[in-house]
């Protein structure tokens, strides 16, 4: 075990390396500077701004120092806001979007396991229409209107909540709920398959056979094994929830890692860029990650061994 | 002996988006204690349905009981509740099922798939039930029970899988153990030594087995009795010795002539031309009647009725009336032979 978390770990500063690498030679391709805006800027202020920002070095001194910085976090400053670090951008943004991410992902795993299993136990009766016709809505729907919608009702219609504050716990339900839904209903409708499956397969006869009750028999035999989709599903999942999403955040005016990532972009702000792109790369791999651990532990027919890992 | 599980008159219906399906019609059968049954016919004659009726296994809906009874130790097994079948299933009838490679739980260690109907219909506790596990594991033959039993069905091989099935089934002393195909997903070698063990584990512990099965080699080597089904009906019953000396139905004639023979090296394998008959609109007569040699105008019409032939054998075919003509089964039956080669 141990061994092939060593190995996974080196495999995921492998797959940084590339990335990294990758992000700063797109960045350097990109045409435009951080400094091309509509005000012209002298010649001699926009050498001075390059020189202090070392875009003067050669194209591989940059490189190595990136790299070399990157590996203590340091993404270096803002090229839009002055006396500012990449990391602390993200660092403020972050947070916002942690607490969120985990309520949304909340919300979507347990009630798209509790929809996908109640499908599939009312399979072709009503129940089972009703949840995925809900569901198709909730994946076809764009989160923007479903956030507009609960902004609609909950907060100007209801006044439960406020329409975009970002103060108190009640404030993030709202967004939560809105970045819950299409992974919600994605789950749901993968849990519900994939109970099916389960559910008609003759480890669950056997299991009848020996006299086992309903439940016993949806809960412990089906269960367990139907949740394995779902799990692999899990990890990039994770990851761009807790990233934030730009829409919601905009939406519900919250100062997450999401609207960040988006505004560095039309600010050209290239540290930032790649910071955030290295950071969600990061977060990436270690969910990914752990899930394959989760799935180890799931699934006995998984080994995670050093030899080469699943199946 | 005693008669443990006594099937009247058995229809079971499946409701489909076309027509109503009838996979089981009209069969009855009785199980003697320490007997071994084979139900024999191919795909689609009903067999599999018939045995897990018994079980109440049965998805319904879409499944439904059109008629008919299951005396189960003198009680009726259709009119019990979903709560009272669970305290039978598995404590009085156990099952094994074709393909031990999907039968078994993925997830969830051997010991504890043995020791759930232990500690659910025995009350063991989870140590006893543990212990139990190991003393099964080595009845059905399994080497370093003690071992095996922590580990998961795919550490097992397909053989060894399928003697871990028969310790479940056979866990809490079964009255009955239905077996559905107990030996055709696996190996020919493997094949022998899981009929062998259901042997000598009937001899050990009396339990009567329903053997189903389209082999008839397996028939030959482990039934007492057999009864043939085709079309959803058993169109022929008798003691193994009746079904292979003394055939008297015109199917049973064709599955026999159909087993390869050891003898014949030039010629083409024999079959029985034709398919089986649609159940969702079954035919009015005799099941067989579109695929024999010998059909008469009687048998697209009207079903035969059972001729007892002795105290065990009966047969339905019209050629048994006493107004029908004589025929003799064809050469190529090769009556008996088949047990030499099985």
């Amino acid at each position: 075990m141990a061994k092939y978390l060593l190995k996974r770990i080196a495999y995921i500063f492998l797959s940084l390396f590339l990335i990294i690498t990758v992000t700063f030679f797109l960045m350097q391709i990109a045409p435009g500077s951080p400094f091309a805006s509509e005000r012209k800027m002298t010649p001699a202020l926009e050498k001075q701004m390059e020189e202090a920002y070392g875009l003067n070095d050669p194209i591989h001194e940059q490189y190595l120092d990136y790299l070399v910085n990157a590996l203590t976090f340091d993404f270096g400053p803002s090229f839009k806001y002055v006396g500012q670090d990449v990391m602390d951008i993200i660092l403020r943004g972050f947070p916002y979007s942690l607490v969120l991410g985990l309520e949304a992902l909340f919300i979507a795993t347990g009630f798209g396991i509790l929809f996908g299993v109640f499908a599939a136990l009312k399979h072709n009766k009503f129940g089972d229409y009703a949840a995925m016709v809900i569901a198709v809505l909730g994946i076809s729907v764009p989160s923007f209107i479903m956030a507009t919608i609960l902004q609609y009702i909950f907060a100007i219609k209801l006044n439960m909540f406020s329409v975009a504050r970002m103060e108190s716990f009640a404030d993030t339900i709202l967004p939560a709920l809105a970045l819950a839904t299409t992974p919600l209903a994605f789950i749901a409708r993968l849990m519900r398959s994939s109970m099916l499956d389960v559910l008609n397969s003759d480890y669950i006869k056997t299991a009848k056979s020996k006299g086992m009750s309903q439940r016993i028999v949806t809960y412990k035999h089906g269960l367990r094994n139907a949740l394995l989709p779902v799990i692999s599903y899990m990890g990039p999942l994770v990851a761009s929830i807790l990233t934030g999403s730009f829409v919601i955040e905009k939406i519900f005016g919250i100062p997450g890692l999401g609207s960040e990532f988006v505004t560095s972009i039309t600010n050209r702000d290239y540290t930032v860029i790649m910071g955030t792109t290295v950071f969600f790369s990061v977060i990436l791999l270690f969910c990914v990650l752990l899930v394959d651990i989760i799935y180890g532990i799931v699934d006995p027919r998984i080994k995670l061994d050093a030899k080469g890992g699943e199946k | 002996m005693k008669k443990i599980l006594s099937v009247k008159n058995l229809s079971v219906s499946f409701e489909t988006y076309k027509a109503e399906v009838k996979a089981v019609r009209d069969v009855s059968f009785d199980l003697h204690e320490k007997e071994t049954l084979a139900i024999v016919g191919e795909s689609g004659s009903g067999k599999s349905v018939t045995a897990q009726s018994v079980m109440r296994l049965v998805p319904m809906p879409p499944g439904k009981f059109v008629g008919g009874s299951i005396i189960f130790d003198g009680e009726e097994l259709i009119d019990k509740s979903e709560k009272q079948m669970e305290s039978i299933r598995g404590k009085e009838i156990g099952m094994i099922f074709q393909d031990p490679m999907t039968s078994l739980n993925p997830t969830m260690t051997i010991g504890k798939q043995i020791a759930e109907g232990l500690i659910k219909h025995q009350n063991m506790s989870k140590k006893d039930a543990h212990a139990r596990g190991i003393e099964l594991l080595k009845q059905v033959g399994i080497p370093n029970p003690e071992k095996r039993i922590n580990q998961y069905p795919h550490e097992f091989s397909g053989g060894m899988r399928q003697r871990a099935m028969i310790a479940i089934a056979l866990a809490c002393n079964p009255k009955i153990l239905i077996a559905d195909e107990p030996t055709t997903a696996l190996d020919v070698t493997i094949q022998a030594q899981i009929l062998d063990l259901m042997k000598q584990l009937q001899e050990e512990t009396g339990t009567a087995i329903i053997l189903i099965t389209h082999d008839l080699g397996v028939v030959a080597n482990s039934a007492h009795r057999v009864a043939v089904m085709y079309g959803g009906k058993i169109v022929e019953t008798g003691s193994v010795e009746e079904i292979f000396y003394n055939p008297k139905h015109p199917y049973t004639w064709g599955l026999l002539g159909s087993m390869p023979k050891l003898d014949q090296h030039d010629e083409k394998l024999k079959a029985i031309p034709g398919s089986p008959p649609d159940l969702a609109d079954p035919p009015k007569g005799c099941p067989f009647a579109a695929r024999c040699p010998f059909a008469m105008k009687v048998c697209g019409e009207h079903m035969p009725e059972h001729y007892e032939l002795s105290d065990t054998q009966k047969t339905a075919c019209w050629l048994l009336h006493e107004g029908a003509p004589k025929v003799e089964p064809p050469e190529f039956v090769n009556v008996g032979g088949s047990k030499v080669n099985g």
